[in-house]
């Protein structure tokens, strides 16, 4: 492990450089976010993923942002374990019909103020999914929606970018 | 001949049936199959229904023999197998839920995937409105001095999947896990049934997104036995490398957050970097980096460039070059082994019992592994092994995830020296009645099974498609007994078991 760590302090970190904020995020977050609940939540934020009946996909990418490549954690964002701690929700999934409830209840757990952001074409409208007898179609039929990122699943550039339009927006 | 070959000989086969012999039997002959596996002379593959019928697939090894055996249930019911053998218990829930057949002398009466939230009962047999808002669970009673629950989930603490977890504990130590999935049912196989087959294909890589290569792969194969074509070569061997990409991709990911959840971090940092490695080659290669309708029936939409050999070969020298060094970590670290090592022990004779597929049922000592099946895929061409342990532990089923990221290091090699050139993909003819097929595939956590049958219209009538967690999450439940409650995160990562693929 000596050697391991020594390596570690000494090589250059694989961390790769911001991506620039997604335009069409912004856009979205300029019409839904209150510039009021901004100011309060600063550039500091946390995150409950919630995961709402997705393929893991979606969960898999939201991981890797935590991986040494995009180190999520640089610009304040980072992933909490309880709602009650959260200001972002991250909700992957078509929104299953036996999710719901569980969804609702994770959302009204989430102290005000606090942003949904929707992962994964799914989470839009049911994307592949619409149309089933088990399946919602769509997280804002439950709770309401502030930023969608759009993918399937959405890379974690892609992740990133709408995130950082979050805290910038 | 076997027991399976007797049970099948005088029964009338469905001749549009491939590669595997399907056969229909009356209540008898239903019962007979279930002893069979009740007393591990075959092993259940998979247990499904459809508006009608119930479907059985057993196994017998050495010399491996697979097939199906069918019963019709004009009356709504059959005899259930869960009573002779607890593995196809859920498998008969589910059945009931979705298709509303009832399992006759059944032991478990209670709904599994129906939480009463879909508006209707049967939802894919005869349906029937309900406008039932989710009812309680009936949790299987506990009896005993200072007992405490512990409810955990659906909404987990991590990144992952939803599904509950009740633990009774006496202090610190579980005296029983009990699980209750089905939150993350999507209806898969409802909307399966009439879909047009390149849907239908764009469905089952979306069954679990972790083994989306395995699924799309799977539910191919399937269809291509059924229409009984035979995807060019060069197809069949890029199928393969993107198989083992993913497996690689998946296990390294796993050895990294098991040992994460003993609070060792350094190798979740690193084996993390590999994983990154593995997805962003597979984008290179093949345009995505989970490899996501990568694989079409008829072979697979994109070609292997050079410039994708040549990520793939600069991601093989990279794992080679720093894997070893995160093993000998793994090895030498005694307060990480004093963790997994006799943590969550799984007996052989449950892994068989089960039918445990995958690293689960491989460190336990059953060296089933689908990729032994002979073609269509390549593996009979290449050269691996077949990672076993017998230990059974936390630290057996890493010890078998380490060993098959060698052996996919080593298949991947084999694939890119010897691909074969030509087409990589044909295109699907019209027949002019149903036909049926099955495919069993090795994805990273086991196998996967899928049996379709398609109309003449092209359109899927029914695809079932089971994954090896049906087989492995009752076996969780087990291996937690008698363990502390903080050793569970441990236990489940070192099962990784799929909601999505179990919940459909």
């Amino acid at each position: 492990m000596n050697k391991l760590m020594l390596q570690s302090l000494v090589l250059p970190p694989v961390t790769e450089p911001a991506p620039t904020p997604d335009q069409a995020a912004l856009a979205e977050l300029a019409a839904n976010v209150d510039a009021a609940a901004r100011r309060k939540l600063g550039r500091s934020l946390s995150i409950r993923e919630v995961d709402a009946g997705s393929c893991n996909g979606c969960e898999l990418e939201i991981h890797a942002l935590n991986n040494a490549f995009y180190d999520l954690e640089r610009f304040g964002l980072r992933f909490v374990a309880s709602p009650r701690h959260a200001d972002v929700l991250l909700v992957t999934g078509p929104l299953s019909a036996n999710m719901r409830e569980a969804l609702e209840r994770t959302w009204r757990a989430t102290p005000d103020p606090k942003w949904v952001v929707a992962i994964g074409d799914c989470a839009v409208d049911g994307g592949l999914f619409a149309g089933s007898y088990a399946c919602v179609g769509g997280i804002s039929a439950a709770v309401p929606v502030d930023l969608h990122i759009r993918g399937c699943p959405p890379s974690p550039t892609q992740l990133l970018k709408g995130l950082l339009a979050l805290l910038k927006s | 001949m076997s027991a399976l070959g007797d049970l099948l000989g005088k029964r009338q086969r469905i001749s549009a049936h491939r590669p595997w012999p399907r056969a229909v039997v009356d209540a008898e002959g239903w019962d007979s199959a279930a002893f069979l596996a009740a007393d591990g002379r075959c092993t259940l593959l998979g247990l499904w229904g459809e508006k009608d019928a119930v479907h059985m697939a057993l196994a017998v090894q050495d010399p491996l023999e697979i097939a199906i055996l069918s019963l019709p249930c004009p009356d709504g019911a059959f005899p259930s197998v869960g009573r002779h053998h607890p593995p196809a218990i859920r498998l008969e829930r589910a059945i009931r839920d979705l298709f509303g057949l009832t399992p006759q002398g059944a032991v478990d009466a209670r709904p599994w995937l129906d939480h009463g939230r879909w508006g209707k009962r049967r939802p894919l047999g005869e349906a029937q409105a309900d406008a039932g808002a989710g009812e309680p669970y009936a949790f299987l009673p506990v009896e005993g001095e200072s007992l405490h629950q512990i409810p955990v989930g659906p909404v987990h603490a991590g990144i992952i999947e939803p599904g509950h977890f009740r633990f009774t504990a006496n202090g610190e130590t579980v005296v029983r896990l009990e699980e209750r999935l089905g939150y993350v049912h999507k209806g898969i196989e409802g909307l399966m049934a009439g879909a047009e087959i390149a849907h239908a294909a764009k469905l089952a890589g979306r069954v679990s997104g972790d083994s989306t290569v395995a699924y799309a792969v799977a539910f191919a194969q399937a269809l291509e036995a059924a229409l009984e074509i035979a995807p060019p070569r060069r197809a069949q061997w890029l199928r393969a490398l993107m198989i083992e990409l993913e497996r690689l991709a998946n296990h390294l990911g796993d050895i990294g957050a098991i040992c994460n959840d003993a609070s060792f971090a350094i190798m979740l940092t690193h084996c993390g970097i590999l994983r990154e490695r593995v997805l962003r080659a597979s984008d290179a290669a093949f345009g995505h980096r989970l490899m996501r309708d990568r694989v079409v029936p008829g072979g697979v939409a994109v070609d292997l460039s050079n410039t994708g050999i040549d990520a793939i070969r600069a991601l093989l020298r990279e794992i080679r070059a720093r894997f070893p060094t995160l093993v000998q970590l793994y090895d030498r670290t005694t307060s990480l082994q004093d963790r997994t090592v006799a943590t969550g022990h799984l007996s052989a004779t449950l892994a068989r019992q089960f039918g445990a597929g995958g690293f689960v049922g491989r460190a336990s000592g059953r060296a089933f592994d689908a990729r032994q099946l002979p073609a269509p895929l390549p593996y009979g061409e290449l050269g691996f092994e077949i990672a076993t342990r017998t230990d059974g532990d936390v630290n057996a089923r890493v010890w078998v995830r380490i060993d098959e990221v060698t052996q996919s290091l080593k298949l991947i090699e084999q694939i890119l020296e010897r691909l074969p050139g030509g087409n990589t993909h044909i295109a699907l003819p019209s027949v002019s009645e149903e036909r049926e097929g099955m495919a069993i595939i090795e994805g990273f956590r086991g196998d996967i099974l899928v049996w379709l049958r398609v109309g003449a219209d092209g359109r899927v009538r029914r695809c079932h498609l089971r994954d090896p967690s049906w087989f492995q999450w009752p076996l969780l439940e087990a291996v937690i007994e008698g363990n502390i409650v903080a050793d569970f995160p441990l236990c489940n990562k070192s099962f990784n078991c799929s909601y999505s693929g179990h919940d459909l």
